[in-house]
C-alpha cells in the first residue's frame, strides 16, 4: 500500500457522495488545483462511516474544498496519522489548513521518500 | 509461592481498580474506539494523581526516582491497568509513565546526562529498533543492518522493521551488526532521529492502532563513537536481559483484559434470554465461562510464579517464557469465548472486546512468539546445547 493517497478525485457534490457507503476509513479534500486542504477520517464512532462524515462535509465545507477521495481501511487511526504525517513531509511540516482539529504534538515525523 | 497478596498489594490493587474506573473508564466513553492516546493536557492530569499514587515511572528503579515495588507487584498493577479498552497496548494510556528503555540505565555519565535523565522526566521519547525485515525472534543472527567505523563515527545503513514510537521520538537504541555472524557481532547505539541519513518511511498498519509500528530506513547515518551503549559487541546481552524481565508484566497485561471481557462474558449470560431462559442457565455456556476461569487461573499463577522467581534473585528464564507463553494464549481463548457469549454484540466496536481479540492475536506473536517461548523452554529442559 502506498503511504500517499494517489486515487482520482471525486467532485464534491451529492452525486459524488451519493456513490459512498458507510465503511470506515479516510478521506482527503482538495481545491480545484488538487491541493490538499483537509484530511479526516471516519472512526468507529462516525454515524454511517465515511459517507456521513462526506456529507457533513458537503454541507458545510472547508474554505476552497471542492472534490474528494476516500480510502476503506479498517486501520483508519494509524493511517489518518500516516497520511497527515506524509503531507506534513511534503509540505514544511504544515497541515492542510483546514486540519485545525489536529493537534501536532500527536503526530510524529515521516518521511516517505 | 505464598499467593495471598499482602496488605500494602493488596492497598495498591484496590487503589489502581479505583483510578481505572473512576479516570479511565469514563474517558473512553468519548474517545474513538480505538484511540490509544488522550490529549497532552488531559495526560498531564492523570500523572499528577498518579504521581500522587506514588505510582509514576513503573519500570523505573527506585535509585532513579521510581516506585519502590517488586516485580510481582509491578504484574499485579499490569493486571490492573489494561482492564479497559486501550489498556492492552496502552494501559491507563501511559499516565504511569509510558514506556521506558531499561537498557539506558547501562549508560555512561554522559550519556546518562544527555539521553536517560530527559527520558525519565518525560521530557523527550524513546524508541526500541531491534527487529528488522529479516526476523525479531532471533536477533543474533537475523540483525543485517551495519555500522561500520570511520574515524570517530559509526556509518550505518540498514532498514528496521515493527518499530514502536520511532516517528515520535526524540532518540532511540539501534542495534547494528559491527562484528562477524552471531551475538558478539552486535552493538547498540544510541541515535538522535533528527539526524541526517535517519528516515521514518512508513507506518505499518497492523490489528491493533496503539503503540503502531514504523519502518525506519538508515543512510549513511553517523552515530559518534561515544554514543555506543555498553560495550562494542556487547548489543545482545543487552537487549535480551530486557526482553526476558519485560515478559512478565507484559504477560500480565494479557490476563487483565480477560479478567475484564469475563465478567462482561458473566454478566452478559446473566441478563440475556435465548427460547425463554437466560444463557447463563445453558450448559454450553457454562463450559465456555468455566473453561475461562481455568483459563484465567492458570495464567495468573504462572505469572506471579515467574515474577516472584525474579524477585528472589533465582533464574527465571523458563518461568518467564512459560508466563508469556500462557497468558498471551489463554487470554486469548478467553476473549474469544466471551465475544462468542456476546453474539453479534461481540463483534461489534460497541464494546471493547474486538478490539482486545484483534490486539491479543498480536500477543501470540510479539516480544517472542509462541513457538520461540516454546523453543525456550526446550532449551532449558535439554540444556543451552539445543538450537
Amino acid at each position: 500500500m502506498a503511504v500517499r493517497l494517489d486515487k482520482p478525485w471525486i467532485p464534491l457534490t451529492a452525486d459524488g457522495v451519493k456513490q459512498l457507503a458507510g465503511h470506515l476509513g479516510v478521506y482527503q479534500l482538495a481545491n480545484d488545483a488538487g491541493d490538499i486542504v483537509y484530511i479526516g477520517v471516519a472512526g468507529g464512532r462516525s454515524l454511517f462511516g465515511l459517507k456521513g462524515e462526506l456529507e457533513a462535509k458537503l454541507k458545510a465545507p472547508p474554505a476552497g474544498a471542492t472534490q474528494f477521495r476516500v480510502e476503506v481501511n479498517m486501520a483508519y487511526s494509524t493511517r489518518h496519522k500516516e497520511l497527515l504525517g506524509a503531507y506534513r513531509n511534503d509540505h514544511g511540516g504544515d497541515l492542510p489548513v483546514a486540519n485545525t482539529d489536529v493537534d501536532v504534538r500527536m503526530l510524529g515525523r515521516l518521511s516517505p521518500g | 509461592m505464598d499467593l495471598a497478596l499482602s496488605d500494602e498489594q493488596r492497598m495498591i490493587v484496590d487503589m489502581v481498580r479505583r483510578f481505572v474506573r473512576e479516570e479511565i473508564l469514563p474517558l473512553e466513553e468519548n474517545l474513538d474506539p480505538d484511540a490509544d492516546e488522550l490529549p497532552p493536557e488531559e495526560l498531564a492530569r492523570l500523572v499528577e494523581i498518579v504521581k500522587e499514587m506514588g505510582l509514576y515511572g513503573l519500570d523505573t528503579p527506585p535509585e532513579y526516582g521510581g516506585p519502590e515495588i517488586d516485580l510481582v507487584t509491578r504484574s499485579l498493577i499490569a493486571i490492573e491497568c489494561s482492564q479497559h479498552r486501550a489498556g492492552l497496548y496502552a494501559p491507563c494510556y501511559y499516565a504511569f509513565g509510558g514506556a521506558r528503555q531499561a537498557q539506558m540505565f547501562e549508560a555512561t555519565d554522559a550519556q546518562k546526562d544527555k539521553y536517560l535523565y530527559p527520558m525519565l522526566r518525560g521530557e523527550k521519547k524513546v524508541f526500541f529498533g531491534l527487529s528488522e525485515p529479516s526476523g525479531g525472534s532471533d536477533p543474533a543472527r537475523a540483525i543485517q543492518t551495519r555500522a561500520v567505523r570511520d574515524g570517530d563515527d559509526w556509518v550505518l545503513n540498514g532498514t528496521k522493521l515493527w518499530i514502536s514510537g520511532a516517528d515520535r521520538a526524540d532518540y532511540g537504541l539501534l542495534f547494528a551488526r559491527t562484528g562477524g555472524p552471531g551475538r558478539k557481532g552486535v552493538t547498540c547505539f544510541i541515535v538522535e532521529t533528527d539526524w541526517p541519513g535517519f528516515h521514518v518511511r512508513r507506518v505499518v498498519h497492523t490489528l491493533r492502532s496503539a503503540k503502531y509500528a514504523t519502518e525506519i530506513q538508515l543512510e549513511d547515518l553517523r552515530v559518534p563513537h561515544e554514543n555506543i551503549l555498553g560495550e562494542e559487541g556487547g548489543g545482545f546481552s543487552i537487549a535480551s536481559e530486557r526482553l526476558s524481565r519485560q515478559r512478565i508484566p507484559y504477560a500480565a497485561e494479557c490476563i487483565g483484559v480477560a479478567v475484564k471481557a469475563n465478567e462482561m462474558a458473566v454478566e452478559y449470560a446473566k441478563i440475556r434470554e435465548t427460547f425463554g431462559a437466560p444463557l447463563s442457565s445453558r450448559q454450553g455456556i457454562q463450559w465456555m465461562l468455566v473453561e475461562n476461569e481455568i483459563d484465567l487461573r492458570t495464567a495468573r499463577l504462572f505469572v506471579l510464579d515467574a515474577a516472584d522467581k525474579a524477585d528472589r534473585g533465582e533464574s527465571y528464564r523458563m518461568e518467564s517464557a512459560l508466563a508469556k507463553l500462557i497468558a498471551s494464549e489463554a487470554s486469548g481463548r478467553v476473549v474469544d469465548r466471551s465475544m462468542q457469549i456476546h453474539g453479534g454484540l461481540g463483534v461489534a466496536k460497541d464494546l471493547p472486546l474486538e478490539r482486545w481479540y484483534r490486539e491479543l492475536r498480536i500477543r501470540r506473536i510479539g516480544e517472542g512468539p509462541s513457538e520461540v517461548q516454546k523453543h525456550v523452554i526446550a532449551r532449558e529442559i535439554f540444556g543451552s546445547g539445543l538450537h
